[in-house]
């Protein structure tokens, strides 16, 4: 079977839209689109699903918030309950305004740098990793949409042209 | 265009007609192009400064901390004024960041990534004061809580300069993060564009391989969201930090539960008065008079009004607390009559002059839309805000409790070296960004391009869509 995608670039991205609500009412899958900056409704039109990152976030605030109180506590209560000043070092509850600082910024901390390191992941973004926009022009003012072929070559670049692609290539994928 | 409907009554962002390739053409200019004379110069000054204030460094932590002008009675004076002072400048790249992100203020665009730039190489600043004022400095890491040789003998978090610890650490790394990531788009524009190999590979190696997918942007978008909903706690709560390191204590005149909202409204001022500072330059020598307009620069002086009026409301409060409270040593304060006509009498002038009065004039709104008037106001704005931090550090610790103990401070020239040095250093790390760096975020330019830019309005009043 051949491997052979479709890619139509356009200029402007309200006719990339109107474009990606005709292919998407054809009833053809798009692989992938390619954009220079946040089209805003792309990702409902083409049908993506929400991201979970913020879920993820909470998440991590949550852990960050255990490991500040429960760090506190053990060291200032539990391992070396001094007394420092007059504050009371019976309870943690005793003492919990002074941790309150900490733990507020530990749980920032944590909900900041492991969702944007989730977000590098998921992703797939690190300094050595190689670009993979097909077309150096999708980082400037143009818009790459792909669709896969399966043999409906004539028809697919109809329809692209159609919707106001400047360009429509075909070729292999690899 | 109905999608980018916006009211006739909304000025345009960007000016002169601009195209998604002029954005992109326009931004990298300044990356592809060369250095002009000034830029050296400019530099050269920037980079000796700094050398000069390593120097001080140098010589301060090999000597001893005797060589600054502290004494017994005021242990804290420059080190510490600018410590707060660059953490305050600071706070302005993440409010433009994250709070107006959260306002969805779409002038913001053009002016973050600058700020947050801001925002790193000040805290940069900060980050130094806290390590080079103290006695040892080479047992710094006896701050974090690792376990260790002596039993496991840990920190005590109830002080506010181990929270400032914590504080700085974790804003200096969101910060950073949350810059970063906003920058992927842009290096890749710069990666695409590049066409000398080591640019290339340079800008490759910069944009993590950014591809631009939908689903990148979808996620992009969140993050950026997300981050600026936990940016903007984190910028309140880290000038609070700061401020609890004179709150906390018994001081008269620091012991104040005012402190926090206004040390932190006291950032936003000053910060924004850097960003001016800075922005009004640079939209001249980086030819982006179409991107940071007069209506970028009116926002700003409307956002230093409110914030500069936060302030002087907090002055009246300390100045009418001092008097209700009762207590006698208040009277010494840096905000009570003592303060006015002591021996620091013209600290105290120069802190009502430069934050009460000058800025008071951006109520005109011809001074306000005045580029000229704009910068000095910055300028004064900055002044203000140092002896500020002066006032409240040196005239409440000159002062305090018994009388036998009261002592005048005088700084030497290593205390003043140092703080050239951290200026020095802002420079120029600021200079080699303005240089390499996508100094305004295009990929964000180009969302408001069809709503707010001028050729779009224009065919929008045109044909009354």
């Amino acid at each position: 079977m051949s491997n052979k995608v479709i890619q139509a670039i356009y200029n402007d991205d309200d006719v990339l839209l109107h474009a990606v609500k005709k292919v998407k009412a054809e009833k053809h899958h798009i692989e992938e689109i390619f954009t220079p900056f946040p089209v805003h409704g792309l990702d409902k039109a083409m049908g993506l699903e929400h991201t979970r990152l913020a879920i993820c976030s909470f998440i991590f605030g949550c852990v960050g918030i255990s490991v500040a109180a429960t760090m506190m506590y053990y060291m200032m209560i539990v391992d070396w309950p001094q007394n420092i000043g007059g504050k009371p070092s019976f309870s943690f509850i005793e003492n919990l305004p002074t941790f309150i600082p900490i733990m507020f910024e530990m749980t920032v901390f944590f909900a900041a740098h492991l969702m944007v390191i989730t977000f590098y992941m998921r992703s797939r973004l690190w300094p050595f990793k190689e670009a993979e926009n097909p077309d150096v022009r999708t980082t400037d003012d143009h818009f790459l949409m792909e669709i896969a072929l399966h043999g409906n070559e004539k028809e697919l670049t109809a329809l692209l042209e159609e919707t106001g692609a400047v360009e429509v290539i075909v070729s292999e994928k690899h | 265009m109905a999608s980018h409907y916006e009211a006739p009554i909304r000025e345009p962002l960007v000016t002169g007609d601009k195209t998604y390739h002029d954005v992109t053409v326009d931004v990298a200019a300044p990356v592809e192009g060369r250095a002009n004379k000034q830029w050296w110069i400019v530099f050269s000054i920037a980079l000796v400064a700094f050398l000069w204030g390593l120097g001080c460094i140098i010589y301060t932590v090999s000597t001893g901390i005797g060589v600054w002008g502290l004494n017994k009675t005021v242990g804290w004076a420059w080190d510490i004024t600018n410590f707060v002072w660059w953490v305050g400048i600071g706070h302005a790249g993440t409010l433009i960041s994250a709070v107006l992100l959260l306002f969805r203020q779409k002038w913001r665009m053009a002016i973050n990534r600058s700020a947050e730039a801001m925002t790193i190489f000040s805290v940069v600043q900060a980050g130094l004061f806290p390590i080079i004022h103290m006695g040892r400095p080479w047992l710094a890491y006896w701050v974090l809580p690792i376990p260790n040789q002596f039993g496991s003998l840990w920190v005590n978090f109830n002080s506010p300069l181990l929270w400032d610890v914590f504080a700085i650490s974790t804003y200096l790394s969101v910060s950073l993060v949350f810059w970063w990531t906003g920058l992927l788009p842009d290096f890749a524009m710069l990666r695409d564009r590049a066409v000398k190999p080591f640019q290339k590979k340079i800008y490759s190696l910069l944009s993590f391989g950014w591809s631009g997918r939908a689903k990148d942007w979808q996620r992009f978008e969140e993050v950026s969201l997300v981050l600026a909903g936990l940016a903007t706690p984190l910028v309140l709560s880290v000038h609070t930090i700061v401020s609890f390191d004179f709150a906390t204590s018994v001081i008269p005149g620091w012991h104040s539960t005012i402190f926090p909202p206004y040390f932190v409204a006291g950032a936003i001022f000053s910060g924004f008065a850097m960003v001016l500072t800075l922005l009004i330059i640079m939209r001249k020598v980086s030819n982006l008079e179409n991107y940071i307009t007069i209506v970028h620069i009116e926002n700003m002086n409307k956002v230093i009004l409110l914030t500069g009026g936060v302030v002087s409301v907090a002055y009246i409060t300390e100045f009418f607390i001092g008097w209700y409270s009762g207590t006698n040593y208040e009277d010494y304060t840096y905000m009570s009559i003592g303060a006015a006509t002591g021996p620091y009498w013209w600290a105290f002038w120069a802190l009502i002059i430069c934050n009460f009065i000058v800025p008071q004039t951006l109520w005109v709104k011809k001074l306000r839309t005045n580029y000229m008037w704009s910068f000095i106001v910055s300028i004064v704005i900055n002044i203000g805000m140092w002896f500020e931090r002066f006032d409240i550090i040196v005239i409440d610790l000159s002062k305090g409790h018994l009388p036998s103990s009261w002592t005048m401070f005088s700084p030497t020239f290593i205390d003043i070296g140092v703080f050239i040095g951290t200026i020095g250093f802002f420079f120029v790390l600021f200079l080699l960004y303005a240089r390499t760096f996508p100094v305004i975020a295009q990929a964000e330019v180009k969302t408001i391009l069809k709503s707010s830019g001028e050729k779009y309005k224009k065919l929008r009043d045109g044909n009354h869509e």
